[in-house]
């Protein structure tokens, strides 16, 4: 790639990765980082459906403003842009479950 | 009435943080509350605790250099709290805010407001499909967690954040499969003479259009995505050429892409304001409604004050020294002598507000942008209501942001109307064949954030209590 865009992927460090589950199944993710992040890079935007429509909805404003991306957590409901991955972390979405 | 702080900050953004600092300068007791665990604001975020190092750029720079501020002043900073609700008393305000899951109030006797802007995002259909982002909204994930957005995105909007976002996804390792701007080239070139107010800025901006073009990647002047498709998530985006306002036409075109970033400029982030009691104006050219104000952010409410993009979108540097201003309005209320210049203060502001009121013009969509929203897009995100159904509801009598709250539900769910507001206004605005600036927004009304009926009843711990840092006297 041209030098006027540089890519600093590589020269990023990140903590650890560690397990956290998201309707039973384990993904990886950094210590630390937002839930959101660690579903978009398991490639994971289905995060909920529309309680009316049941359309598929997934992480859109990323600063806690729409509520688009609400997840459940030992029964509380939280925004997955605020909230920081820990390894014992098990997630529950608000997806239909018949849904993969 | 004895306060818990002579004067509270809502909002750490470039605004905030300046406020804070130069009224904790003169030794008041300041407390400045955020949403974020760290101050910094959308344009200054900080990276999530999961990076341990990484690459420098001129926000983190910044970021950087204002958190430190921050940490070695006397200002209490109350990071990862949402502020709820806001009261007023006579020689007072009571700030109610949620901190984990428990409702605490703060009196003070001065209240600066720099609560900043958010997004606007024209509806169009398939808007609703996960891989959908707003152009802000990446920046945030770019800034915290440093990673690209899908593999490969597209990018359409206004003014100069996409070319912010499209260099921003490259630079962290992901693809950007198109720009698609509103904006001409024409647009870009009557701009050029405000924009040499900040060459540095220019340059940058210059540095990755060029990158774009010896990349090849396609940048579509004057053209905007008009439909998102895929079916559990974005697969392709259908776009257009756009007339002079902005009325899409011509032959619908596509790319392939597994997300897409939207965004038609800023709005001020208002409900504080009216809380607080200050009226509102409608400035076309500064986002819509803002807050009533007067020199060095002064407003009609006694002791309480404004800066940053939240008292019109002009730009986080003409925030930095709006913020400055107003914490010397605030000081200078509560009967400080005051020792900085504020003259050269306000040519600092002057400069750098016209540059960010050059960079809003190009932001602010133009009329013929409201035609992307069908009549079966689905306009209110929280409730899934459509244009059509919002329609009905008008020609029932709804002619007003608020009747049509109560009538459909639109702009009732959990985010507040935060999404819809502006189009709904354009919708009554077009039935009532009226300018939007007669459509006054719904009072606003708390909480300003979602909370729990477990917080609002209050069950606190005293050690959650925020104690002041002791005011140096
Ligand atoms: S994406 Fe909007 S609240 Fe999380």
């Amino acid at each position: 790639m041209f030098q006027l865009a540089p890519n600093h992927q590589d020269d990023i460090v990140r903590t650890a990765k560690i397990r956290f589950t998201f309707d039973g199944e384990s993904f990886l993710a950094h210590e630390g980082e937002t839930l959101a992040a660690a579903l978009m890079r398991a490639k994971l935007l289905h995060i909920r459906d529309a309680p009316g429509d049941e359309s598929p909805r997934g992480v859109f404003c990323c600063m806690g403003l729409c509520q688009e991306c609400v997840v459940q957590v030992d029964g509380k409901t939280i925004e997955s842009c605020r909230l920081s991955v820990s390894p014992d972390l098990h997630v529950t979405s608000l997806r239909r479950q018949l849904d993969t | 009435m004895i306060t818990d702080t002579d004067i509270a900050v809502i909002g750490a953004g470039p605004a905030g943080c300046n406020a804070a600092l130069l009224a904790a300068e003169y030794d008041f007791s300041v407390v400045m509350l955020d949403e974020q665990v760290s101050p910094g604001g959308q344009v200054w975020r900080a990276k999530s605790p999961a990076i341990l190092s990484a690459p420098e750029t001129p926000e983190s720079v910044a970021g950087e250099s204002v958190r430190n501020a921050i940490s070695q002043s006397n200002v209490t900073h109350l990071g990862g709290v949402r502020v709820w609700h806001i009261e007023r008393s006579e020689d007072a305000f009571v700030i109610h805010y949620e901190n984990a899951g428990v409702s605490i109030s703060l009196s003070c006797r001065c209240l600066v407001i720099a609560t900043g802007a958010r997004e606007t995002i024209q509806p169009i259909p398939g808007w609703t499909l996960p891989g959908v982002v707003g152009m802000a909204g990446a920046t945030s994930i770019f800034k915290q967690d440093l990673i690209p957005i899908g593999s490969k995105m597209v990018v359409s909007g206004t003014g100069p954040l996409v070319f912010f976002v499209a260099a921003e996804q490259q630079r962290l390792g992901g693809e950007v499969a198109a720009i698609v701007t509103s904006n001409t080239l024409l647009d870009w070139i009557k701009a050029l003479p405000a924009m040499l107010l900040r060459p540095g800025l220019l340059f940058r901006g210059l540095r990755w259009i060029t990158a774009m073009y010896v990349n090849r990647i396609p940048i579509y002047w004057g053209h905007t995505v008009t439909r998102v498709e895929g079916e559990s998530s974005v697969s392709r985006v259908e776009f257009k050429k756009i007339s002079k306002d902005w009325t899409p036409q011509g032959q619908p075109r596509f790319i392939e892409c597994d997300c897409v970033s939207l965004g038609s400029g800023l709005i001020s982030a208002f409900e504080s304001f009216q809380l607080a009691g200050i009226s509102l104006e409608h400035n076309s050219d500064l986002g819509g409604w803002i807050p009533k104000q007067e020199q060095d952010g002064r407003t009609n409410v006694g002791g309480c004050f404004i800066c940053g993009d939240g008292a019109g979108i002009r730009g986080s540097l003409a925030a930095e020294t709006h913020g400055k201003l107003a914490g010397l309005s605030a000081v200078a209320f509560l009967g400080a002598k005051i020792n900085h210049s504020i003259v050269k203060l306000r040519r600092e502001y002057t400069r750098a507000a016209s540059f960010g009121e050059a960079m809003s013009k190009l932001s602010i969509p133009r009329p013929g942008l409201t035609k992307l929203t069908t009549a079966k897009t689905v306009v209110c995100r929280c409730e899934g209501i459509t244009r059509a159904e919002i329609e009905d509801e008008m020609n029932l009598g709804a002619q007003s942001t608020i009747s049509v709250k109560s009538g459909v539900r639109a702009g009732m769910g959990p985010c507040g109307g935060k999404f819809c507001q502006t189009a709904i206004t354009d919708l009554i605005a077009k039935t009532k064949s009226c300018p939007v600036s007669q459509i006054a927004p719904p009072t606003a009304r708390p909480p300003l954030r979602p909370i729990s009926v477990n917080t609002l009843a209050g069950d606190f711990d005293y050690s959650d209590l925020p104690i002041s840092k002791p005011s140096p006297l």
